[in-house]
């Protein structure tokens, strides 16, 4: 590429690489092919819009839609909308505290209750309004006024999302706006929803502003490295917010669908591996003289595991339960039969939950209902929970069913049953157990994965990637 | 079709900006955002493939079509299916003609010696009985050309395999003839709808793009641009509660396409207004599944 040995470095080729080594230290496979795409692309392209550099990026260097958020983020990291305070209308805050303001809409770059009332008035018009640029400018500006949090010498200080966030508390304008919305003629119920989400995009983008000023100081490297959130699909279920987790729960049913898919083909491809047809290849052979060429094969009856699945829905693992549930119902085809238990220190069964083209939201919320029954004390307590399960459900285990537990075996030191797991799982035909928890915090405190993976093998399943990986094995 | 003028014969350039490829695809009726022309312009200044991924209904095959339709390049289509091969996706030998020409030889001169056969041997793999299919079609053609491989997730990965060669090099080795090199590099399209990862190999060699439902706005100019008789009100109507819809869990998200079947569904019933009732019944048009029904009749009905 001509590119490649400029005569004059600009430092742009090193952003560039930076910025490249940073998508794959955030986990994006870029080869080499790509990065020399990427640098053609930038040459095709004007450098005077932004939005189209971040295209061309894109188009190039990210092949998985999921990894977009990680790339954007990392692109105002390294590429950002502007330096500094950015230009017109805003002082050069971090010049000097003497405020040699513009007396105009955004007034002195200090902090003080009439500042703070002029800017809340202006924030709510423009969250109002809708308008995406002034929301940017003002977040901007947000930074600059409220988050600065001054070093004790040059270089030191920091810029604070949740300072200013506190001070300004965007949340408490909602019923402003909403009112403003519905004055437009927009129902209640809408206003609220357009109102809720300006004020998330708004937030996204003071955080993202906190970001870039970070990283003007300390290098896009450092920020990099501790500010950004995995994409969803490694995201660790333990950590997830609540937003993070309706954005799982809606990668759900694509995910099992591309299982379903992957499962089917495999399936076709073993075709030939079923007994010998010996009256279809005989008869073939009779094209060939008699001579058997080719032979053909009954198809392979599709063997289909019976699964049993007991969940711990205690509340520092109920979402990776209902995660796991829902994936495997929602590839319940490819299963014989499946039940599902779940328990805290008493055992409860909600397979009748999982109606075929059942409502995922209604499930969810029956699940949640029903969790009252797992408990009689609302401690969880494997021990306990296992061998209720041994008396109640004798019958749902036989050497045909795959037992699958989920959980993180804190079991709040309590009595183990490992005698009653190891029966069962000397019963069952597999037994595997799933754990939420890194490997590394395994049989610290009150984890009982000692003891029980000496029983059933245990595995690590963090995020949708290592579950979905496991329901293909399973499932396969 | 309308062609705007056609791309310069000698320059392999497809668009000549971002601003330019937005402006066309707008001319011949595709409503692009800017992600859209500035990789449907990189496409063609790179001369790579295209990987168009996303739900449904959401324009995909609709843009190699308009990019065909701005530049005024033909569109050869390949649409893959489960159990595709060679043989219907690159090329076929016609064998059906050789034999003819081989039992033509026969009778011909009588004596079978090694020399005829070794003639006929050449004789019976030349381009008179090849049968090109769309991939070695794209590459033979000297005007310019829309390659569209749509739905790739639905082949098989051995099918994968044999795409690599003609999306990096543009060319397909037939073992009897050779090498056959593009002259005019087709613009290749391949769309996917996610039902299972592509391979690193076909990703590396593509740009990608991921395209996605659109906001309010465009939604609305591209329903008006299929449906002129929609009222205005009323599309703005339709667009919000489609959206509203959109941010339910559903199954099956209502697409673009089906937005743009409501409004005609509107249109021809003559709903004026969309309240409630008009919603509830024609709901069937945009949701599929039982359980989707239900649920949106359950936030609707909320609503009021």
């Amino acid at each position: 590429m001509e590119s490649v040995n400029p005569p004059a470095r600009s430092g742009l080729l090193d952003r560039h690489i930076g910025f490249v080594e940073a998508l794959r230290g955030a986990g994006l496979n870029v080869s080499l092919a790509e990065d020399l795409d990427a640098v053609r692309a930038l040459q095709a392209l004007d450098w005077t819009d932004r939005r189209v550099v971040r295209e061309g990026y894109a188009a190039t260097l990210v092949k998985r839609s999921s990894f977009r958020p990680t790339f954007d983020a990392l692109f105002e990291l390294y590429f950002p909308r502007m330096v500094g305070a950015g230009g017109q209308g805003l002082d050069p805050e971090t010049s000097g505290h003497d405020a040699e303001g513009d007396e105009g809409d955004t007034g002195f770059l200090r902090d003080n209750g009439a500042a703070l009332r002029e800017f809340r008035e202006s924030l709510a018009d423009a969250l109002a309004d809708g308008d995406r640029d002034q929301m940017q400018q003002l977040a901007a500006e947000m930074i600059g006024r409220f988050g600065a949090m001054p070093g004790r010498g040059p270089g030191l200080s920091s810029w604070s999302a949740y300072t200013a966030l506190q001070r300004v508390a965007p949340a408490g304008l909602i019923d402003q706006i909403v009112e403003g919305l519905m004055n437009d003629g927009v129902s209640e119920e809408a206003a609220q929803r357009t109102a809720s989400r300006r004020i998330g995009d708004f937030t996204a983008m003071v955080e993202s502003d906190a970001r870039r000023r970070i990283a003007e100081e300390k290098g896009p490297e450092h920020v990099a490295n501790v500010a950004l959130r995995p994409a969803i699909d490694k995201l660790d279920f333990m950590s997830a917010r609540k937003t993070d987790l309706e954005q799982m729960r809606r990668e759900i049913y694509p995910l099992a669908r591309r299982l379903a898919t992957r499962l089917t083909k495999e399936h076709h491809s073993q075709r030939r591996r079923g007994p010998l047809d010996f009256r279809h290849t005989v008869r073939a052979s009779m094209s060939t003289g008699g001579v058997p060429i080719t032979t053909h094969h009954r198809p392979k009856r599709p063997h289909r595991n019976e699964l049993v699945v007991l969940c711990d829905v205690s509340g520092s693992v109920a979402n990776f339960a209902q995660f796991t549930l829902l994936l495997v119902f929602a590839l319940r085809d490819q299963f014989q039969k499946v039940r599902a238990f779940t328990f805290i220190d008493h055992v409860h069964e909600v397979t009748h939950h999982f109606r075929p083209g059942a409502d995922v939201v209604d499930v969810m919320a029956d699940l949640a209902a029903s969790t009252s029954h797992a408990a009689l004390w609302g401690r969880t307590n494997y021990g306990r929970a296992i061998s209720r399960f041994a008396e109640l459900h004798p019958d749902a285990i036989t050497p045909k069913t795959s037992l699958l537990i989920l959980g993180d075996a804190r079991s709040n030191y309590s009595d183990l049953s490992a005698d009653v797991l190891r029966e069962m799982a000397g019963t069952a035909r597999h037994a595997w157990w799933l754990n939420p928890e890194h490997q590394r915090h395994w049989g610290t405190g009150d984890s009982a994965t000692r003891t029980y993976a000496e029983i059933v093998p245990m595995r690590e399943c963090r995020n949708l990637d290592q579950l979905a990986d496991f329901v293909a094995e399973l499932a396969g | 079709m309308s062609i705007t003028a056609p791309a310069e014969p000698s320059a392999p350039a497809w668009f000549a900006s971002p601003d330019d490829a937005n402006r066309r695809l707008y001319d011949v009726g595709y409503l692009p955002d800017a992600a859209t022309s500035t990789t449907a312009y990189l496409a063609g200044a790179l001369e790579k493939p295209l990987l168009l991924e996303g739900p449904a209904g959401v324009g995909k095959t609709e843009l190699a079509k308009a990019v065909a339709r701005a530049t005024g390049a033909d569109l050869v289509r390949l649409q893959c299916y489960e159990g595709l091969d060679e043989a219907r996706a690159l090329y076929e030998w016609n064998y059906k003609k050789q034999l003819l020409r081989i039992q033509a030889s026969q009778s011909g001169h009588q004596s079978a010696d090694g020399a005829s056969w070794a003639e006929t041997h050449d004789d019976i793999f030349a381009e008179e009985f090849l049968l090109t299919r769309p991939l070695l079609t794209a590459i033979r053609r000297d005007e310019p050309t829309v390659l569209l491989i749509d739905e790739v997730d639905k082949t098989d990965i051995e099918v994968e395999g044999l795409l690599l060669e003609v999306l990096s090099d543009f060319q397909v080795t037939i073992p009897e003839l050779g090498t056959v090199t593009a002259t005019r590099r087709p613009f290749v399209v391949l769309t996917s709808n996610a039902s299972r990862e592509l391979s690193e190999a076909v990703k590396r060699r593509c740009l990608y793009l991921h395209l996605d439902y659109p906001d309010a706005d465009r939604e609305r100019e591209i329903v008006a641009s299929h449906v002129p008789d929609l009222d205005d009100a009323l599309a703005r109507q339709l667009v919000a509660t489609v959206s509203q819809l959109r941010e339910l869990e559903l199954k099956k998200a209502p697409s673009i396409a089906e937005s743009v079947d409501w409004a005609r569904t509107l249109v021809a019933l003559e709903i004026k207004d969309l309240d409630p009732e008009a919603v509830a019944a024609t709901l069937g048009v945009i949701l599929k599944h039982q359980s989707d029904h239900e649920r949106a009749v359950k936030e609707l009905r909320l609503r009021r």
